[in-house]
């Protein structure tokens, strides 16, 4: 396989993330889709990480995924106290802070 | 065809068809469900990358640790109404559909035209890099201080996750 192709299916999957998060008024499946656009980047990062011959890229990804790791748990916690204020998830009606 | 060509596009296919269900479906557990098979997928393809090690901790992490996260978040909110939330489609989406048409033909367009296309430089170096062993010798040498500032990162996580979901701040 070439690394254009593993490039084009990352990109396929970020804009189906890029989609579901314009898209769907659901706060988690927004943020589920929030997470296929990180796991899209770090296809990309494996892919340039396998075909230099350099590790860098995997070490990025290891910390993609702390990262993710701490972001669902904080992002959780928030969709929690949301609901718990607002009885929705909603979004469209999450809007305490519009103008 | 080869066997790895083969491979490759049973999981791209099927990598892109969770993806779809999991921004398409109604219901958020069976959107969570199949974002779970979507990461067992790529836990596949990083394995036709030669990264093993990768592969391994995607499967634990993010299909094990995040999404049993996302799962038990679903079922303690009781989403009752949710088969009434109304997502009807509006002018609104169908323009966030088409910018994001337009991003993804952006993206392939650069992809199209980046110089040339490398082909794997050496599959012997690939898969030495991809190992548990070197993974770790990089890991506790080069990226020590960035691993040592992961467990600051994950204190804070801890500590702000609590503080968010206690019922009430004192």
């Amino acid at each position: 396989m070439d690394l254009n192709a593993y490039l084009i299916l990352s990109a396929v999957t970020f804009v189906i993330g890029v989609t579901g998060v314009l898209t769907r008024r659901n706060a988690i499946i927004v943020f589920m889709s929030i997470e296929l656009m990180l796991n899209s980047v770090n296809l990309t990062l494996v892919a340039f990480s396998a075909y230099l011959g350099d590790a860098t890229g995997q070490m990025l990804v290891f910390f993609v995924m702390t990262l993710a790791a701490a972001e669902a748990a904080v992002g959780l916690a928030i969709i929690i106290a949301l609901f718990r204020n607002k009885q929705t998830v909603n979004l469209d009606e999450v809007n305490i802070l519009k103008w | 065809m080869t066997i790895e060509t083969f491979v490759f596009y049973i999981l791209a296919f099927l990598a892109v068809g969770s993806a779809f269900m999991v921004i398409l479906h109604r219901n958020p557990v069976t959107s969570a469900l199949y974002l779970v098979f979507h990461f067992f997928v790529l836990g596949g393809l990083y394995l036709t990358l030669h990264a093993q090690f990768i592969a391994v901790i995607q499967i634990l992490v993010y299909a094990g640790a995040i999404m049993v996260l996302f799962l038990f978040v679903i079922m303690l909110l009781n989403l009752r109404d949710e088969r009434s939330l109304r997502e009807a489609i509006t002018w609104k989406k169908t323009l966030a559909a088409a910018l994001s048409a337009g991003l993804l033909v952006e993206l392939i367009y650069i992809v199209g035209f980046s110089a040339g296309e490398p082909k794997l430089i050496s599959p012997a170096k690939a898969i030495e890099v991809g190992t548990t062993e070197y993974i770790g010798k990089q890991l506790f040498t080069r990226f020590l201080f960035p691993f040592e500032v992961t467990s600051v990162l994950l204190l804070a996580a801890i500590v702000g996750a609590v503080l968010l979901a206690k019922r009430k701040l004192d």
